[in-house]
């Protein structure tokens, strides 16, 4: 096969039907099923990387970096539960079932969450005790699945989180294939081993906003009116979700953009549903705002938080914590060049494995295979997961001292511009070096 | 099966016109941790929602009229009767002991439940048991629309006739039905019933209180061709 050297000049590549195009024609038109994959999307959307942060100059003075405190707590909850989440950070994170990821990746996730103070969420698939015992702060997701939901484990939880969508697939159900689903997993959703588990997209006992005011109810009821519940959708109409999940009383709202990770999804569906976190943090927040409610229903955001840049723009943009999925996986070892030839007997690459849903992670953190989990130490991917937070920490409180702020959550849209006319309209910040916000104010 | 009949004066009363749920349901909760009345009985409930819900105790609760949605939801141990409607969500994830409504009952009625026994002697609507974790429900009358949808285990039965796309995408569940059923959904279908069945569902019904023949039941089931996918199965997605 020639490499792009060898190859002829003449040779001119469809845009439509480039390799990739024609690759996964043929592979649909072989196998006869879509392509279920993990990660999240993977076409260029406008993003966080397309705005900037103006620094202090003369007209705003910075906080000296390494003698100024910038703080960074954040209290999340604090509408009606009696015991909100006090974290120390305001980087969380996000779901990810027991089933989809291994046990001692779960485990690690709640050793590196309680170390640096900060919260971990469970998934699809119920709550397991190595995770609940090595988590400080452990939200407890009810999906529409409901696999392993029970009451004592909602109130062993910290806060409960209602998934109404999730940014990979808003509208979508979940999937977790046969051959991850071991005797552990078959026996924690009440299902047999070795079977496709199938996740409804709808809630079986509630649809729409007055039935979800209805629930969390019942759910604030069975828990004695201490834990947060949290709201979680994915970004599609956001503006509306966001104020109907108020309306319907959460204590704090969780808002996916689209490149928010899966375990397994529909490629046509991780590509082409759902909006990116950039305009989704803005609509929520407008969604907030004009409530009244900014600040008392906390909003938490993710899909595709990598950095404390990322971090400290959804913050300023109004967001009172984020949350990391695939970034936390990756921070472990996830398509680690150390694994490259690993990766490549099971037909991918260290920086392109996406196949969650197989089972045949090298690394030990998507599998239930006993052999490939053994390979991942918990204790190290608890201490490379608490690494990581930190950094991003760092990262954001340096960016906010630089805005001379002295709490990570005093940063403002003021402080960003965008580099392009896209991200200008939907970050509702002016384009870098104008003062033009297109679409605003009749411009 | 015998009834003991308990005094009055052993019953907690509790008012829902001069009593808030907040209270009564923190006292209901607060006897899974120290003793307390067994046997409690409500009045006035006038279609409160969660009444009684996240209960975690030997006791029985007897509810004297309408309830709201998801009244006994998550219930662990407890024995509830509803003397009249229940709304949506009646027992929603019941864990363990026994539900009975003596009217009808709303839609997803025992939805997710994993175990314990609902009894509902008047009807339920749509979504009856969907997503069933090893609950038993004994419905007197019938089930509407999409009942039993994907449900994964435990057994319906239901002693009038079922609405359209009973069992659709079922798992390991067991249904039993007396009458018509409209239509069976995707990879539902008619299966023998064998002694065991038949004892499994007279055993059931006898729990419920039902009189009922369980000869005159058939009994529904997966044909486990929609567990892995296959494109040939397409069309039933």
């Amino acid at each position: 096969m020639a490499t792009e050297t060898q190859r002829p000049w003449g040779l001119r590549e469809s845009y439509l039907f480039n390799r990739i195009v024609i690759a996964e024609i043929q592979r649909a038109a072989r196998e006869g099923v879509y392509d279920i994959r993990g990660f999240g999307a993977k076409r260029r959307v406008p993003h966080f990387d397309d705005l900037l942060f103006l620094g202090a100059s003369v007209s705003r003075y910075p906080l000296e970096g390494y003698r100024e405190r910038c703080a960074t707590d954040v209290v999340l909850g604090t509408r009606f539960a009696t015991k909100p989440l006090e974290l120390k950070i305001p980087i969380t994170i996000a779901g990810m079932s027991f089933g989809a990821l291994s046990a001692p990746a779960k485990e690690a996730l709640g050793r590196g969450a309680s170390e640096v103070g900060t919260s971990t969420t469970t998934g699809d698939g119920g709550m397991t005790n190595e995770e609940r015992e090595h988590s400080k702060t452990l939200v407890y997701q009810l999906l529409p699945s409901r696999y392993g939901m029970n009451p004592d484990d909602l109130r062993r939880a910290d806060a409960i989180e209602v998934v109404v969508g999730q940014g990979a697939k808003p509208g979508g159900g979940g999937i977790l294939l046969g051959h991850k689903i071991s005797d552990r997993v078959a026996e924690m959703r009440d299902l047999p081993k070795g079977i496709d588990q199938r996740s409804a997209s709808r809630h079986p006992d509630w649809t729409g906003p007055d039935d979800l005011e209805i629930k969390i109810h019942e759910l604030r009821e069975i828990t004695d009116w201490e834990k947060p519940i949290f709201v979680k959708v994915g970004a599609t109409r956001t503006y509306y979700d966001v104020q109907l999940a108020v309306k319907a009383g959460a204590d704090a709202i969780v808002v996916d953009g689209m490149q928010g990770g899966t375990a397994a999804t529909q490629d046509v569906f991780i590509e082409h549903v759902g909006i990116p976190t950039l305009p989704a943090t803005r609509l929520a927040v407008d969604a907030l705002q004009e409530l009244g409610m900014h600040r008392q229903v906390q909003l938490i955001v993710s899909g595709g938080i990598r950095t404390g840049a990322d971090v400290a723009k959804a913050l300023a943009l109004g967001a009172d914590a984020v949350s990391i999925g695939t970034a936390a996986l990756v921070a472990m070892g996830d398509n680690s060049p150390e694994y490259e030839e690993q990766y490549r007997k099971i037909g991918s690459s260290a920086g392109f494995y996406d196949d969650y849903q197989a089972g045949r992670d090298p690394v030990g953190i998507s599998t239930q295979d006993d052999e490939l989990a053994a390979r991942f130490d918990p204790v190290l991917g608890g201490r490379k997961v608490a690494n990581y937070l930190r950094v991003l920490t760092l990262e954001t409180q340096t960016l906010a001292r630089a805005c001379g702020k002295s709490h990570v959550h005093n940063l403002e849209p003021e402080d960003l511009v965008a580099l392009t006319v896209e991200a200008a309209a939907m970050a509702r910040v002016p384009l870098a070096g104008t003062d033009w916000i297109p679409g605003w104010n009749g411009s | 099966m015998a009834v003991r009949v308990r005094e009055e004066a052993e019953v907690e009363l509790v008012d829902l016109e001069t009593t808030s749920l907040r209270e009564l349901n923190q006292r209901l909760h607060d006897l899974a941790r120290a003793p307390g009345p067994a046997a409690w009985r409500v009045v006035n409930p006038n279609g409160a929602h969660a009444v009684a819900c996240g209960m975690d105790a030997e006791i029985e609760v007897e509810i004297e009229g309408h309830v709201g949605y998801y009244c006994a939801g998550m219930n662990k141990r407890a024995t509830v009767r509803v003397h009249g409607n229940a709304g949506p969500g009646i027992a929603e994830n019941m864990m363990s002991g026994l539900v009975v409504v003596d009217g009808s009952a709303s839609q997803s009625a025992g939805a997710t439940g994993r175990g314990g026994l609902l009894v509902i002697r008047g009807d339920a609507s749509a979504r009856c048991g969907i997503s069933m974790k090893g609950i038993d429900i004994v419905v007197g009358g019938s089930v509407g629309h999409m009942s039993a949808f994907m449900a994964q285990t435990g057994c319906l039965v239901v002693c009038g006739d079922a609405g359209e796309a009973l069992g659709d995408s079922i798992y390991e569940a067991r249904l039993y039905v007396r009458g018509r059923v409209a239509g069976l959904g995707a990879d539902c279908v008619e299966k023998e019933m064998r002694a065991e069945h038949a004892a499994q569902l007279g055993a059931l019904l006898e729990a419920a209180g039902v009189e009922a023949d369980p000869a005159d039941f058939r009994r529904y089931g997966s044909a486990r061709q929609l567990y892995n996918f296959k494109i040939d199965n397409a069309g039933a997605y």
